[in-house]
């Protein structure tokens, strides 16, 4: 395999691991208001992923780096021409992360209830602005005979995209909330339960659309089994949250998520960015890559560490694998304590 | 303004304000490594409660340093694509390694040590903090190799069709003379930064009588660390100034505004006259200083900007060369002034509480206290002047910082950038700088010990 081909399948697998896992994290932010009827439940559904929220996010930023060493080319016409969504999605990723940690630091509700609607909207812009990145990329974007976009921002607000991004804001919140079902005991576990089980329907309904709209377009058959497995899968998480089998419904919608993404890619290969004013424009993993000794050094580094992350961070994963309770968090704290 | 402008303006700002938080993690991760270490092998209450203490303020810094380091990874990308095109294949590698080796490690294990107070077997939870520090020290590595690199660029060629920068020995690239001593100096001015801040916030808790147990020993660690760092701050400053005078002349020249060449060339403390340094009413100058520090020869010859801008203009074309003389001139000197003050402050706080003694003078405390922005200013000059010093260039010799911009990013777009990180910026930093206080003021926690029951509340929880 050519190595242009394993960087961008490298590539896939770090945006599936993104959305995998900072995925329900956006889910516990968005259901914030809609799962906790008080402030310990609220910090509840914080401390499910309280451990590793951070540790998700890095998975944005290596796919970020891997992009930029890997298909330097993508990275500058992708981050200079979708400018505006990525300060949007910056914005949203700085309060978040900082209401994560600061918001049980000063014991008032005002406070606290000013860093939720950090989480909150910081949770629900990135959500739903990924999923209208990833259409955009895939429906392709006007670029020059110099790979610049050229389209301005309003370009990227078409019906195919915006329906990505409904795609990734209700799966991701489908997902968050059987994360929350898995991972809680109590009230709270039986709240994000029941919701699961009532949004099935329409995550089925939009994230399908989106699937098949997007196979009719581009009629692609490896893209069309990957799309049809995502499908399944997603079948199959929904039938499992009205059985309350909460484990399975977790697994379903993690492999919703990572083969929805791996169908997307498939997709677009060996495209990373097409030019919707000619194809000669359209940057591939040929014209936008690294040279081959690059793309040599980057895969052994790969190739040694990735196992080493994959094995401390599933380790963190089975450390904090107990179910929360509302009674296990503590009293709101002191700074002295 | 144009694009070019603002994108400057942005990167600055960001930069120098990610970098505030970037050496108190780097230093205080190692320092309360280093204070839980203490407790775990000799069972002292006082360094737990150390530990807890610094490793507060140490997480109130870090959830800053962790989402402005976001908006530096995305920004190469945003604001200056065509540099990213031109410097990709060299300078992605070691921030996609940065990401993988380090990124993972310091937030998958502090997450872990934040967490896992209660969960994880002493020494195993101590191992984290030690880990989260190892990452910490990583991605200073990798991200110094990639500014480096820009700096004194090595180990690539021109591919003269599509006109980039191309890879040819990241070993090259990894072991570059410059990154040798810039990461031992950014290394050591952390570990000055957060030593100072133990000694301020140390100082303040001491002066009212609070916690001698806990804060008499972190004056003392701090003020030790500022002055064992800042010793070696200065070896390393002045290797690499010998190493810049080498690969970059003109940033010496401008450094010194020295325009003609000299042999030897005295050092000015510094100077009145025109901004530029062209003119001089008065000035206090150190004789043959400036020629040791860029030969280590008192009598060396140090070039000057006239006769470097003539030179440059025949090799590289016409076009000014000269980096922008004021801010190099005084970054340069407030820089080493405010690292010497802090350390001559630590050594005042050593000397007069030695032997359990408790300095009695009013205007030390306050000192002691204020000791605490130092090091932040010298950091933040350090890298105005030496990324202000390799203008007109990204990249040194090779790439010009005007052709480095985004050509399709409108200056309305990188305003609007500017305008609303600068805002949420300042805001984030009343924010950060009361809770800060807030914590720093409530001083070490007292120790319970926990249950053994299984649904006991968690030890930590946000």
């Amino acid at each position: 395999m050519e190595l242009t081909t394993v960087w961008f399948a490298l590539i896939a697998v770090l945006w599936a691991g993104y959305f995998l896992l900072e995925g329900f994290d956006f889910g516990v932010g968005i259901l914030l208001p809609v799962l906790a009827r008080d402030d310990r439940e609220r910090r509840l559904m914080i401390n499910t992923i309280g451990p590793v929220w951070d540790g998700n996010e890095v998975w944005l930023l290596v796919a970020g780096g891997a992009t930029f060493a890997a298909f330097p080319e993508w990275y500058a016409t992708l981050f200079s021409g979708f400018y505006l969504p990525l300060l949007l999605i910056l914005v949203a990723l700085i309060l978040r992360g900082v209401a994560f940690e600061y918001r049980g630091k000063v014991d008032d509700d005002r406070w606290r209830r000013r860093w939720d609607a950090c989480i909150i909207g910081g949770s629900l812009a990135p959500a739903l602005l990924w999923g209208v990145a990833f259409g955009n990329i895939l429906r392709g974007v006007p670029l020059d005979t110099r790979h610049e976009y050229v389209g301005g921002f309003v370009n990227l607000l078409n019906p195919y995209a915006l329906l990505g991004g409904l795609t990734t804001l209700t799966l991701f919140t489908l997902h968050g909330a059987v994360f929350l079902a898995l991972k809680t005991d109590g009230e709270v576990r039986h709240r994000a339960g029941r919701l699961a089980a009532l949004l099935g329907g329409p995550v089925i309904a939009i994230a399908g659309g989106f699937l098949l709209w997007t196979g009719v377009r581009h009629g692609d058959p490896a893209g069309w089994a990957l799309s049809g497995a995502a499908a399944l899968a997603l079948a199959g998480g929904v039938a499992a949250t009205q059985f309350r089998r909460e484990g399975w419904a977790f697994l379903a919608t993690g492999a919703t998520i990572v083969l929805a993404t791996f169908a997307l890619f498939v997709t677009l290969f060996p495209n990373v960015l097409p030019s919707s004013l000619a194809d000669a424009n359209s940057l591939t993993v040929t014209n936008a890559s690294s040279t081959p000794y690059t793309l040599t050094v980057m895969t052994w580094v790969a190739v040694a560490f990735t196992p080493i992350v994959l094995a401390y961070q599933g380790w963190t994963y089975w450390v904090f694998r107990k179910r929360l309770t509302a009674e296990q968090i503590p009293a709101a704290v002191k700074e002295s304590v | 303004m144009d694009a070019l402008d603002l994108a400057r303006w942005q990167f600055g700002i960001t930069t120098v304000y990610h970098f505030i938080f970037v050496p108190i993690t780097i230093g205080l991760s190692a320092l309360v490594a280093g204070l839980q270490t203490a407790w775990v092998r000799t069972g002292k209450e006082h360094y737990l409660r150390a530990t807890r203490f610094w490793g507060k303020l140490f997480l109130i810094n870090f959830a800053m340093g962790v989402v402005t380091g976001i908006v530096q990874e995305f920004q190469f990308g945003m604001n200056w694509s065509d540099y990213s095109r031109f410097v990709g294949d060299v300078f992605g590698a070691p921030l996609a390694i940065e990401g993988l080796l380090a990124f993972f490690l310091e937030s998958t294990f502090l997450g872990l040590w934040i967490f896992g107070w209660d969960r994880l077997p002493k020494k195993l939870h101590l191992a984290t903090i030690w880990l989260a520090s190892i990452g910490t020290l990583l991605s200073a590595y990798f991200i110094l190799a990639a500014n480096s690199w820009m700096q004194h660029p090595v180990g690539y060629t021109v591919n003269p069709d599509s006109g980039r920068a191309e890879l040819t020995s990241i070993w090259a690239v990894l072991t570059n003379s410059t990154t040798l001593v810039t990461f031992p100096h950014t290394i050591t001015a952390c570990f000055l930064t957060a030593g100072a801040l133990l000694l301020a916030v140390s100082a303040w808790h001491l002066r009212k009588g609070n916690q001698e147990e806990v804060f008499r020993p972190g004056l003392r660690l701090g003020a030790w660390v500022v002055l064992i760092a800042g010793v070696g701050v200065l070896i390393t400053g002045d290797l690499q100034a010998r190493i810049m005078t080498e690969q970059q002349p003109m940033k010496m020249a401008a450094a010194e505004a020295l325009y003609q060449t000299s042999e030897p060339a005295s050092f000015s403390l510094f100077t009145i006259g025109s901004l530029d340094g062209r003119e001089e009413v008065a000035s206090v100058r150190i004789p043959s200083l400036l020629s040791f520090m860029a030969t280590g020869s008192p009598g060396g010859e140090v070039e000057g900007i006239d006769n470097l801008q003539a030179e440059y203009a025949q090799r590289y074309g016409e076009g000014d060369y000269v980096p922008y003389v004021p801010v190099t001139y005084w970054s340069f000197r407030l820089m080493i002034g405010f690292g010497a003050l802090a350390m001559a402050i630590a050594a005042l706080a050593l000397w007069s509480s030695r032997k359990g003694r408790r300095p009695a003078n009013r205007w030390l405390w306050i000192a002691a206290i204020a000791t605490v922005g130092m090091p932040l200013l010298a950091n933040s000059f350090g890298w105005i002047f030496t990324e202000m010093g390799r203008q007109p260039w990204t990249v040194f010799g090779v790439f010009k910082t005007a052709e480095s911009v985004s050509p399709t990013v409108s200056a309305g777009e990188v305003a609007t950038s500017l305008i609303v990180l600068t805002l949420l910026y300042g805001v984030l930093a009343v924010i950060e700088i009361g809770l800060f206080l807030r914590y720093a003021r409530a001083g070490a926690p007292e120790i319970e010990t926990p249950s053994d029951d299984p649904d006991r509340p968690l030890a930590f929880a946000y």
